[in-house]
């Protein structure tokens, strides 16, 4: 690339493209199971211990779904708080 | 005690087949007793890299059918004393290989006193594809720096991951390896190919080495010659390189850093 078409800019680089596309197929790819084993429910575990240490919080009111919608990955996560904590 | 390599992608045409040969010519010229095995059955072709073609008179299938014993088959290399080649045979017949076959020939291999066997493995995530990767300790996941081939890689560490029998066994996982090969620093630089650290983040696989693109690698083939043998060649030299760091050398990265032209270069655009 010469300098003149650096001055004047360029649209963006085409390996550039490349590696976003990739990212996002792999981990769509992942998240069908495509790979290994599916981490959400040690996650919900996980996030039940972390946050029963400072909250009494019933297993059941937390909730670890991960939702796609078109190129992006939602990981949603519902914690129930019961009324006491407050 | 033996390892078992298998040499894989997913994709074809990435360079598997070139990576074995000169991987197990590597080993071979390191003084270990290595034997490389084409699983590509119906496609066989590490023969003609290795240039043994025309000495093929059994092949792995005969071995496992019982029709040959395995030290009829197996062929001694013609450039390094301590390589053998097993040859996939050309039969149309997908279900040749049997697990408990390719369990049988690997565990001969190791009673004879083979310090490395490197399973070449076809493209594809088919039979050939999954049992060339059954019984590895360590994998070799070749990858071009373009798109399907990083993606096959993925698919492909995937099935490494549940259908090896370490993995099926629940033993320590296979130890995988990225091998970026067909690598131009200049595209790379110019933004034109996704460098060997996009691939390596991507696939998250700790790098055993990265191959220029070259045409050495057609000279090679057309010979009949492993790569690693083109003595001062860059493909020579980084192959060497990769069968040291598998050994646990330390070897930085060479061949992947672009020379900048000159100003005059810069300023017109030199291409």
């Amino acid at each position: 690339m010469s300098l003149l078409s650096r001055i004047f800019g360029e649209k963006k680089k085409t390996a550039a493209v490349a590696k976003e596309r990739l990212q996002l197929i792999i981990a769509r790819e992942h998240g069908s199971g495509t790979r290994g084993p599916d981490f959400l429910p040690a996650l919900q575990r996980e996030l039940i211990e972390v946050i029963s240490k400072y909250v009494s919080v019933n297993p059941e009111d937390i909730k670890v779904n991960l939702e796609k919608q078109d190129n992006y990955e939602v990981l949603e996560v519902n914690i129930v708080l019961p009324d006491q904590a407050r | 005690m033996t390892r078992v390599v298998v040499v894989t992608s997913g994709k074809g045409g990435v360079g598997k087949t070139t990576t074995s040969a000169a991987f197990a010519s590597g080993l071979a010229l390191r003084g270990f007793k290595t034997a490389v095995i084409d699983f590509d059955v119906g496609l066989r072709n590490l023969d003609l890299i290795m240039g043994c073609e025309r000495r093929v008179v059994y092949d792995f299938v005969n071995v496992i059918n019982g029709e040959a014993k395995l030290n009829q088959a197996l062929i001694k290399d013609k450039h390094c004393e301590n390589l053998f080649v097993l040859p996939a045979s050309q039969t149309r017949d997908k279900d040749a290989l049997t697990e408990e076959g390719v369990e049988t020939v690997i565990r001969e291999l190791e009673h004879m006193g083979f310090d490395y066997i490197v399973c070449d493995s076809p493209a594809g995530i088919e039979r050939g594809a999954v049992m060339a990767l059954t019984f590895a300790d360590e994998a070799i996941v070749t990858t071009n720096p373009e798109v399907s081939s990083v993606r096959d890689s993925d698919r492909i560490l995937g099935i490494l991951q549940s259908k090896s029998k370490r993995a099926a066994e629940g033993r320590e996982p296979v130890k995988e390896h990225l091998l970026v090969t067909r690598y131009s620093p200049k595209r790379v630089e110019e933004g034109e190919m996704l460098s060997y650290k996009d691939v390596q983040e991507l696939l998250r696989v700790p790098l055993l080495g990265v191959i220029p693109e070259s045409e050495s690698v057609l000279h090679a083939s057309n010979q009949g010659t492993p790569a690693i043998h083109l003595k001062g060649t860059d493909v020579a030299e980084a192959y060497t390189d990769v069968v040291a760091r598998f050994l646990g050398e330390e070897r930085a990265l060479r061949f992947v850093a672009y020379e900048k032209p000159g100003l005059f270069k810069r300023l017109f655009g030199g291409n």
